[in-house]
């Protein structure tokens, strides 16, 4: 029987790769999408352990909607990444300053 | 008991997965890195008795997701020295943040308020129970106005995706059926007195 808190390791673990991804890639978005896929799939890790050992399907039902938002972050990310492609020939993050923020 | 031994196998081959995304150079290696990860965290799902979310992290990440990805790397012709720039000079400030961050979540985890004493003893179920069929119920009545939320969410991801992209071709010939309808019979008669 594995423990709770195994399932909550691999969950933190995963979840401060995922962090750290996002501070090293800074300047590769692409990465720096893959990075939240790492976090999003912590969360539900740790989603499903607390559905699994509180005996609650509302976790699982959670890790769904978590699924949903990802996977249209991603379709709207990419979008938005070919679309300024189109219009610099560069994904660099030092050329993304049109909205001079 | 296998199961200590394929947590062991899944769980370190999802966090072995996970470092060789952020530190692999070529971001398609990440990729194929990534769908690896997943896999085994639908393992860990199975584990748990969670096969619906198994099955669906497979289908929706490895099918769709990581395809997307795929398909946008190899469109994109990146860059990935520039890319790189600056990751060796970050990599000690960033373990130290990773190293601190997962220290501090697995200290909350092993603490002992989420020990089995104080949480009680989870259920094995065995085969007649449909871990589909009971998140179907959940999703149809409890998060019924959810699940109507994320298809909306859903449908607004595909309206924008579609909409960030599209582009019409100056070049290409396209019908216009509103100015075929509207057309009157002095646009195209013409009389010619010889």
């Amino acid at each position: 029987m594995v423990p709770l808190s195994s399932y909550l390791i691999v969950g933190a673990a995963l979840f401060s790769i995922g962090v750290v991804g996002l501070y090293l890639n800074r300047k590769n978005v692409i990465t720096i999408l893959m990075c939240i896929e790492l976090i999003l799939l912590a969360v539900n890790i740790n989603f499903v352990a607390f559905s699994h050992f509180l005996n609650d399907l509302g976790g699982q039902v959670f890790v769904f909607f978590v699924l949903t938002i990802a996977a249209s972050e991603v379709a709207v990310g990419l979008a938005i990444l070919t679309a300024f492609y189109r219009l610099r020939r560069s994904i660099d993050v030092q050329d993304i300053n049109s909205l001079q923020g | 008991m296998l199961e200590p031994l394929f947590f062991n196998l899944f769980g370190g081959l999802a966090i072995l997965a996970a470092t060789l995304v952020v530190v692999s150079r070529n971001p398609m290696h990440s990729v194929m890195w990534l769908i690896f990860c997943f896999f085994n965290s639908a393992g860990l799902f199975f584990l748990l008795g969670a096969e619906f979310i198994g099955i669906i992290t497979i289908l929706v990440y490895v099918g769709a997701v990581m395809v997307l990805f795929v398909f946008v790397i190899i469109l994109l012709d990146v860059n990935i020295a520039r890319m790189r720039a600056g990751f060796v000079k970050s990599l000690p400030i960033g373990g130290l943040m990773a190293l601190m961050l997962f220290i501090e979540m697995a200290a909350a985890g092993v603490s002992g308020v989420f020990s089995s004493a104080t949480m009680g003893q989870a259920v094995q179920f065995g085969q007649e129970v449909n871990n589909t069929a009971e998140i179907g119920k959940e999703l149809y009545t409890r998060y019924l106005l959810g699940f109507e939320l994320a298809a909306v969410i859903l449908l607004a991801a595909l309206v924008g995706a579609v909409v960030l992209t599209l582009r019409s071709r100056k070049d290409a010939n396209y019908q216009d059926i509103a100015a075929q309808v509207a057309v009157k019979k002095r646009d195209r008669l013409r009389k010619v007195r010889m």
